[in-house]
């Protein structure tokens, strides 16, 4: 039974960002540089989510200068100012560890968009590898 | 228990552990710790005892579940019937009087405190597990790949070193753990959120204290 989470809940944010495994996200990070801080840019696609409650993370990939990145992310870290969905994506499963082995066309996902109802439905052609730099 | 020189101590129980964030943004592993309330049983004095102390009270306990002399003694009093007692030491004399609560409010976010409690028992370990000793090759016609191997030499010294470390008793013994940081005070929740893991199962009760090394310098 779980008797620790309450203790903890005053930590995690109000209104955490909304965003689901497929999504090309912008995570905002903060940096401290010195005694400045400034916000940094770390874009690519959700692999996965893991963990609950205040531990829950999401992994992010991107590919930089033809080399696959993945950062960690704690979704409740006061260092992750914001999760900016660019594109969502239709997927069929909830780890995403198959796009590691792939790129280019066989990486590509169908873009989940909104129909006339709100609905969030796959659309019609095949997009574009996400996330290129 | 040692004289907590500012009387800053307190009796928990072990609720288990999480995670918060610094305000860096960093993971901090905290365990929750269900700190008091403590109610005040008996001031001792040099006059009666030889010595400053507080005895505590920590978890509710019907009085008939208690032993004759812990009920008697707290019916005297006047006091909650209470399942563990302990003292707390004092160097000076008690600004408490029995009936009154001790709450996990005597510490404060920044507090450096020691826990004692007693670790889980493992029970009679072999020595891989309890020493961490290396196995033999698990192929290669070996037969016993766990034993400890040679304990010693031959006729010199002809005997086995004091203190060899052998298959033995694991767990279940008094630990303190130092200088832990307190990361959050509840007191609606009389939750203590120390920084770190604390010894024992969820449920085991433990002795919070103000840490010896953050301590003032015993003056005499």
């Amino acid at each position: 039974m779980d008797r620790v989470s309450h203790t903890v809940e005053s930590f995690k944010k109000k209104n955490p960002p909304e965003f689901g495994v497929g999504d090309t996200v912008d995570v905002h990070v903060r940096i401290q540089e010195g005694d400045k801080e400034r916000v940094q840019l770390f874009s690519g696609v959700v692999l996965c989510m893991k963990n609950s409650g205040i531990a829950k993370t999401f992994t992010v990939r991107r590919i930089v200068q033809g080399e696959g990145v993945e950062r960690i992310f704690p979704v409740h870290s006061p260092a992750i100012a914001d999760v900016k969905v660019r594109r969502r994506h239709h997927v069929h499963r909830a780890k995403l560890y198959y796009l590691r082995d792939r790129s280019g066309k066989s990486a590509r996902m169908r873009e989940r968009i909104e129909d006339k109802d709100g609905e969030l439905v796959p659309g019609e052609a095949a997009a574009a590898p996400a996330a290129k730099s | 228990m040692a004289d907590a020189v500012p009387g800053k101590a307190i009796l928990a129980r072990k609720e288990g552990m999480t995670q918060l964030f610094d305000e860096k943004g960093q993971v901090v592993p905290v365990t929750v710790l269900k700190a008091g309330p403590c109610v005040v049983t008996q001031v001792k004095t040099p006059e009666n005892d030889g010595y400053h102390a507080l005895q505590v009270g920590f978890i509710d306990q019907k009085p008939r579940r208690l032993a004759k002399p812990q009920r008697v003694e707290a019916e005297k009093r006047k006091v909650a019937a209470k399942r563990i007692l302990r003292e707390i030491r004092l160097a000076a004399p008690a600004d408490r009087k029995v009936g009154d609560e001790i709450k996990c409010d005597v510490f404060q976010v920044g507090d450096f405190v020691d826990v004692v409690g007693h670790t889980k028992g493992r029970g009679f370990t072999g020595v891989m597990r309890a020493w961490n000793f290396g196995h033999k090759p698990r192929s290669r016609g070996n037969m016993n790949v766990r034993g400890p191997g040679s304990i010693g030499m031959r006729t010199w010294p002809g005997r086995i070193l004091k203190g060899k470390r052998m298959a033995t008793q694991w767990g279940g013994e008094r630990v303190t753990v130092k200088n832990l940081r307190v990361m959050a005070v509840q007191v609606e929740s009389n939750s203590l959120l120390v920084k770190g893991a604390v010894p024992g199962t969820d449920d085991g009760v433990v002795y919070v204290q103000l840490a010896r090394s953050t301590r003032p310098a015993k003056s005499s």
